[in-house]
């Protein structure tokens, strides 16, 4: 499993490995074709941050080699947000007092009207983790009514079996996306004090389950700026690469979420995630994992976006609302997750992926699911 | 020289596909463009008469988004079935596609290694089988191999489409030879797909005697995309000229004219 290849790579890089590497080091990787575990660190050490320039041609080029100039656009939908858990960093933690609620299928499909209606055809649902409130059998359900409105439907909720994802893929789900928030075992349990989340093992394994049920893509990441940020990204990639070589037929991607304010007030003691940083983070990705689906949420600036867009980015949110109920108004909105810096609704951030000479992709993917065996 | 320039020209040398005597042997991909305005221009500029498109990529919701609308009338539909793993979701795929509209053309594209997106053939041979059987003039993509060529061929394939490196790769023919045994072997048109990153690799593989050759990423992403059209469509005019002319034998080193039995000349 991935959790092997973790304890073997924080042998093998060591902080006085990190701490040597230096610009002839970066300027090598930046000659290879295929990188190695070891290229990816050198890449997010701080001996890269001076080579953010050829890095951006290099990954640019990458792109468009891969993707071509487009971005596909998603939006996220929350079903519920009742939880169980204590993450110090998210609204949604169970002893914050905030308006909970969770939406009835009807109110389900009013909100994915009101989605389908803006052109989106990519869905991401999303609920807090509450066994009772929002189980896999409402989750079903909420897919069901949903799957007609939608070209493909994405998860992300907590870590479910093996057997709970395979009744959803067969329900209509096409994508998994679960952050293992921090890949530093430490830094995991402060920050999780309490609730399942605690199960750090149960987390990372779960890209496995969701892969072995059938689901046909799967997005991780880190919350940078939890913990040590170069570590993170590192581990992040390479459990990319690990789902990629283990599940061939599986489309890996990566998502770059920073910390966001939110309603609470948790500070982390680690190093915040600059806009150097940040960039660094994606250009080391692309490098590292040429064809590997790169994810920006709306948690970044308007300007940001649009400056990081053509920089390895393959996908984006558009118009989306982290509150309960948010997009058709129903009469009990839930507080919202985290506070979103680029609110444009969507055919102002198309506009702006046509100014930049992007192609904005509502659509890319199709139910392929229905059971028709070749020769029926 | 004259009498090759004219049939190339002519219907005496148009390729015959699923019942259509194709003039151009170009066929031209959809899919990486900037924006869908420039499409109809590339296509233009290519003189291409097939156009292949993902069909998960129709965006059927969004009449301004959706690629079908920018390609002109008389183009003859290639949907591909990018995104299928198994056989079962390729045919799938091939018969939306065609409740949709999108003629009776497929290109079986089925992939189950997202790191170099290579064809899965036994797959590809199992989707071929089924919906040429169901009348579909079936395209299959694939790694060129003698074997699965063959099985292609009797499974009712209308050509065969070898790839010349992974998809995207702009690497050119690094299966060249393999796919000169495939144009000796298998008496179906084969179509070189994917890896053709320049004009002058369609002009290569046309020499070699493809039939055609499928040209996307080069295009697409290239500094001007219809002027990039334009030089694909006159290498693969000029590679299949070269083809039908006959090239001379080519040699490693200059060599006298009869170096070893120049002596029978000399009267004796």
């Amino acid at each position: 499993m991935f959790y092997e290849q973790i304890t073997e790579w924080q042998q093998r890089l060591p902080e006085s490995s990190w701490a040597s590497f230096n610009g002839a080091d970066v300027e090598r990787v930046l000659v290879r074709e295929t990188l190695r575990p070891q290229d990816l660190a050198i890449l997010l050490s701080s001996a890269a941050s001076s080579y953010l320039e050829p890095m951006a041609k290099k990954a640019q080029a990458l792109t468009i080699r891969h993707f071509g100039r487009t971005i596909s656009l998603f939006t996220p939908l929350y079903l519920a947000n009742f939880c169980s858990n204590s993450c110090l960093y998210c609204s949604f933690h169970t002893g914050n007092d905030i308006v909970r609620c969770k939406l009835t299928v009807e109110q389900v499909i009013q909100e994915g009207e009101a989605i389908s209606s803006t052109g989106l055809q990519h869905l991401l649902l999303l609920t807090g983790e509450s066994r009772t409130q929002s189980g896999p059998a409402y989750m079903e359900e909420c897919v069901r009514a949903l799957r007609p409105m939608f070209a493909s439907l994405g998860l992300e909720v907590y870590p479910l079996s093996t057997e709970e994802y395979r009744r959803l893929y067969e329900a209509g789900i096409d994508s998994v996306t679960l952050f293992q928030e921090t890949y530093d075992e430490i830094t995991y349990a402060k920050v999780h004090p309490a609730g399942p989340k605690r199960n750090y093992h149960n987390r990372l394994e779960a890209p496995d389950r969701a892969c072995e049920a059938g689901i046909s893509s799967v997005n991780i990441g880190a919350l940078l700026g939890l913990s040590d940020w170069p570590r993170d990204a590192f581990y992040s990639a390479l459990h990319a690469d690990y789902l990629q070589r283990n599940y061939p037929g599986v489309e890996v991607s990566i998502s770059v979420p920073r910390l966001r304010p939110y309603a609470g007030s948790f500070n982390s003691s680690a190093t915040p995630v600059t806009d150097a940083g940040l960039l660094q983070i994606i250009l080391a990705y692309r490098l590292f994992l040429p064809r590997a689906g790169l994810t920006l949420s709306t948690r970044e600036s308007p300007q940001m976006r649009e400056n990081l867009l053509s920089l390895g980015i393959t996908r984006m949110s558009a118009g989306a609302l982290t509150s309960v109920g948010g997009y058709s108004k129903t009469e009990n909105v839930g507080s919202a997750q985290f506070e979103i810096a680029d609110e444009r609704p969507v055919p102002d951030v198309v506009r702006m992926i046509r100014a930049k000479g992007y192609l904005p992709n509502f659509c890319d993917w199709m139910n392929m699911r229905e059971r028709n065996g070749v020769g029926q | 020289m004259n009498d090759i320039m004219q049939s190339v020209n002519k219907t005496d040398d148009s390729l015959l596909i699923g019942g259509v005597n194709l003039l151009s042997r170009l066929f031209v991909g959809t899919g990486k463009f900037s924006s869908h305005e420039i499409v109809p221009r590339v296509l233009e500029a290519s003189g291409t008469q097939v156009v292949t498109m993902a069909l998960r990529r129709v965006d059927w919701k969004n009449p301004q988004e959706n690629i079908l609308n920018y390609l002109p009338q008389n183009t003859i539909l290639l949907p591909n079935t990018s995104g299928a793993r198994t056989a079962e979701e390729a045919v799938r795929i091939a018969r939306l596609a065609q409740s949709a509209g999108c003629g009776n053309w497929v290109k079986i594209e089925v992939v189950q290694d997202q790191r170099y997106l290579l064809p899965d053939n036994w797959e590809t041979i199992r989707a071929t089988e089924q919906l040429a059987k169901e009348g579909f003039v079936v395209l299959p993509y694939m790694s060129p191999d003698l074997g699965a060529a063959k099985r292609l061929q009797d499974a009712g394939a209308a050509a065969i489409m070898p790839l010349g490196a992974p998809i995207g790769s702009n690497r050119g023919l690094q299966t060249k030879e393999l796919i000169r045994i495939l144009i000796e072997e298998i008496s179906l048109p084969i179509i070189v797909d994917a890896g053709i990153g320049r004009p002058s690799e369609a002009a290569e593989a046309m020499e070699m005697g493809a039939a055609a050759v499928l040209v996307n990423t080069a295009i697409a992403t290239a500094g001007d995309p219809v002027f990039m059209a334009q030089a694909f469509r006159l290498a693969v005019s000029a590679g299949r000229l070269g083809y039908l002319a006959g090239p001379g034998e080519r040699r490693v080193a200059a060599e006298a004219s009869s170096p070893l039995t120049g002596f029978l000349q000399e009267g004796n």
